[in-house]
């Protein structure tokens, strides 16, 4: 099938940077692949039970005695499919791609408050490669970097990374205008700004993103198993391939509830700890110094 | 001698006024008038090329026109000011009046258009960034009207901010920090967050901000605006005492008469990004300078503005001068024929010593003139308000003598007068 000029151009962009790069995109690959084979050895070598106490200890930790009996039902529930190896696989994508998005996400969604112009090109390409059907980007990334897991991931992050852009630019933008005022009026640098007052203000803002970026990488390791990223998604993948409505449930079930437990943890490190109760003193105390002259 | 009707600017003799509990007006206190902070024919004008803006300015055109023709605003239009070491300057204006641009022209959180601000010698408006960010960091610091804390600080971190972005060591800071909230009465909230407090503590936490870097100038935004009545009379009060232990120079904007009243030393009062007229209250409420400035005052309670050395009238018939030990008959024929009702006593010096009536000096017979001296009649000082004036005038029956720093009698207020005025505040 012949593809109109738009087709041939994508085409020729990408056999140029194939035959260019090439040397650049195998050590870029390579580097990556170490990076994913680190995490994977890592989070693989912890034993069953260990994550166990350290994941329902995070979400004791976070959100309470529900949530945490519920972690570990989910985790045992993997455990008993016999899927607990593809999880952990899945996993280390998901942190791997994750990890990525926000290295070049946050920075650029920082840009993008900063600079109206940026922000404009910079929205149009988010656009771009958040309405763009995933399976697209599993293309490119085979010619450039085989199959396998680094392209898998790589796909991930493209597809992943709008979010927290967005929500980065958004968080810092709506911090507000007299809290920059104050701090440059105490002779702030721009760096000071941004660090003291912008992020950390902007801060929900951006973990918000960061939990999208994760549910989008989770939902885009399914998918990009079809390039051999293995994990959950090619236990899926085997049972579409097999019309084996077992083998489907199973491993959508899996993802279902890794999902959960990753999207419940992130979100409760966006609000702030609910330990610190609003207790607002309203009747203030009249400072013995001040007395002399506050009474009339 | 010719009354001196002007009042003089850094009057400090004012006894009576500063009875504990009543809230004097600030009179500039310095005891050297030193100019720290100096503004030139600074103007503001809001949008993209501001040249045709300036230039129509400067053929007279309003700042309406001016929009209307160039979509350009003209927020502050060649102001010029100068404010005093350890003085309260208050920048008075209706909202959109300029106010809130022109203490940000200061530090320049807005870049002037065109114009100098002068502090310490040295012109802000040229500086480089670096050199604008040591200013900010050393010698101003600035409150805020929505108080502006750090949301993610903890009260002394709030405080201690500036300080960190100067590079201070955290002890240090820490301990300047602490030192600054215990001034604004804070001392044991310092690890609570800012939404933990009520409104006003906030704005001693802002308040305090501002002190800890130990500004040369303070600029105060509408400071108190956003409080309730009861704790920005508060407020208005914990900085008059702040400023009574430290003479602090700061520029206060204030769109309420009663507060600029209250704490101003001297007030400059704007309208349409142009200041109109600076004095200190007593001067504006005297002599306003057009009907926009008097109607300012028209709600407010000027008594304590209303001196006796503008309502007092020269003496004319009944001056006595002459040695107190001068036998009290001497006097009596003089005094009735010049048809006065009292006697006003000045020694050979021309130092008032009392009052004489006809009864009085015929009573005291031969013996000296000092023994016919009315004991109840009290004279007040130049700058007895309308309010001491009153009370004295209820217990006697006679006009009250006016003294100048000499001791010499300046004029009497009659108590007629004292009335009237009485009536007018009343019926305002």
């Amino acid at each position: 099938m012949n593809s109109s000029i738009f087709g041939k151009f994508a085409d020729d962009a990408v056999n140029f940077l194939f035959s260019h790069f090439r040397g650049g995109f195998d050590a870029f690959s390579a580097a990556l692949g170490a990076v994913i084979k680190l995490l994977e050895d890592g989070l693989g070598a912890v034993p069953f039970i260990a994550m166990l106490v350290i994941l329902m200890g995070l979400a004791l930790w976070r959100r309470g005695v529900v949530f945490a009996v519920f972690v570990g039902a989910a985790l045992y529930v993997i455990n008993y499919m016999g899927l607990w190896a593809q999880t952990v696989s899945t996993l280390a994508l998901v942190v791997a791609a994750t990890f990525f998005s926000l290295v070049i996400g946050v920075p650029l969604g920082i840009w993008g408050a900063r600079n109206r112009r940026v922000e404009v090109v910079l929205r149009s390409l988010l656009d771009f490669m958040q309405t763009m059907p995933a399976f697209v980007y599993l293309i490119p990334a085979v010619i450039l970097f085989g199959l396998g897991r680094v392209p898998a991931v790589i796909a991930t992050i493209v597809f992943a990374m709008p979010p927290v852009v967005r929500l980065t630019t958004l968080g810092i933008r709506q911090v507000r205008e007299e809290l920059l005022e104050a701090g440059r009026s105490f002779g702030s640098t721009d760096a000071q700004l941004l660090w003291k007052i912008q992020l950390p203000n902007a801060l929900p803002s951006i973990m918000a993103g960061v939990n999208q970026t994760i549910m989008m990488a989770l939902s885009m390791v399914v998918v990009a198993s079809m390039i051999g990223a293995g994990g959950l998604g090619e236990y899926v993948l085997s049972g579409i391939q097999r019309l084996d409505i077992g083998i489907g449930f199973e491993g959508g079930l899996g993802v279902v509830l890794l999902a959960i437990i990753l999207d419940r943890l992130t979100e409760s490190f966006g609000v702030k700890s609910k330990k610190s109760k609003k207790k607002v003193i309203s009747t203030p105390a009249k400072p013995a110094a001040a007395g002399s002259t506050a009474q009339t | 001698m010719i009354p001196n009707l002007t009042l003089a600017p850094n009057d400090v003799t004012n006894p009576i006024s500063s009875q504990p509990g009543i809230a004097s007006p600030t009179r500039t206190v310095a005891a050297s008038q030193t100019e720290i902070l100096t503004v030139k024919n600074l103007s503001k004008i809001f949008g993209a090329k501001p040249e045709r803006a300036q230039a129509l300015l400067k053929q007279g055109l309003g700042r309406n026109e001016i929009f209307a023709q160039t979509g350009n605003m003209v927020a502050v239009d060649d102001v010029s000011l100068a404010v005093n070491a350890g003085e309260i300057f208050v920048i008075m204006g209706l909202s959109g009046s300029g106010k809130s641009t022109l203490v940000r022209l200061l530090n320049r959180l807005i870049e002037p258009t065109s114009g100098q601000v002068i502090l310490e010698g040295r012109d802000i408006a040229p500086m480089s960034t670096p050199e604008l960010r040591a200013v900010r960091r050393e010698k101003m610091a600035m409150v805020f009207q929505s108080f502006a804390l750090l949301p993610n600080r903890s009260v002394i971190d709030n405080i201690a901010y500036g300080l960190e972005v100067a590079g201070r060591k955290k002890a240090d800071r820490y301990d300047i920090a602490r030192a600054a909230l215990t001034r604004v009465g804070l001392a044991s909230y310092e690890k609570l967050l800012p939404s933990e407090l009520s409104g006003g503590m906030q704005q001693r936490v802002g308040l305090a901000r501002a002190l800890a870097v130990n500004p040369s100038v303070l600029l105060m935004d509408e400071a108190f605006s956003a409080l309730d009545p009861l704790i920005r009379f508060e407020m208005q009060n914990e900085l008059l005492r702040l400023q009574k232990e430290e003479q602090r120079t700061i520029v206060f904007i204030s769109h309420d008469i009663e507060e600029a009243v209250k704490i101003g030393g001297r007030i400059g009062i704007m309208k349409d990004g142009r200041l109109i007229q600076v004095g200190t209250p007593a001067e504006l409420i005297q002599s306003p300078a057009d009907d926009y400035v008097r109607d300012f005052f028209r709600n407010v309670d000027v008594s304590r503005f209303l001196e006796a050395s503008s309502l007092m009238t020269k003496v004319e018939r009944g001056l006595i001068a002459c040695s107190t030990s001068a036998p009290s008959e001497r006097y009596l024929n003089s005094l009735i024929d010049s048809g006065a009702e009292c006697g006003y006593v000045c020694d050979e010096a021309g130092r008032y010593q009392g009052c004489v009536t006809p009864a009085s000096l015929h009573k005291s017979g031969k013996r000296p003139i000092a023994d016919a001296l009315l004991r109840d009649v009290a004279a007040v000082p130049l700058t007895a308000d309308l309010h001491q004036l009153a009370t004295i005038a209820l217990g006697q029956e006679h006009d009250v003598p006016v003294t100048d720093e000499q001791g010499r009698l300046a004029g009497v207020v009659s108590c007629r007068t004292i009335l009237k005025q009485v009536m007018e505040r009343r019926a305002a």
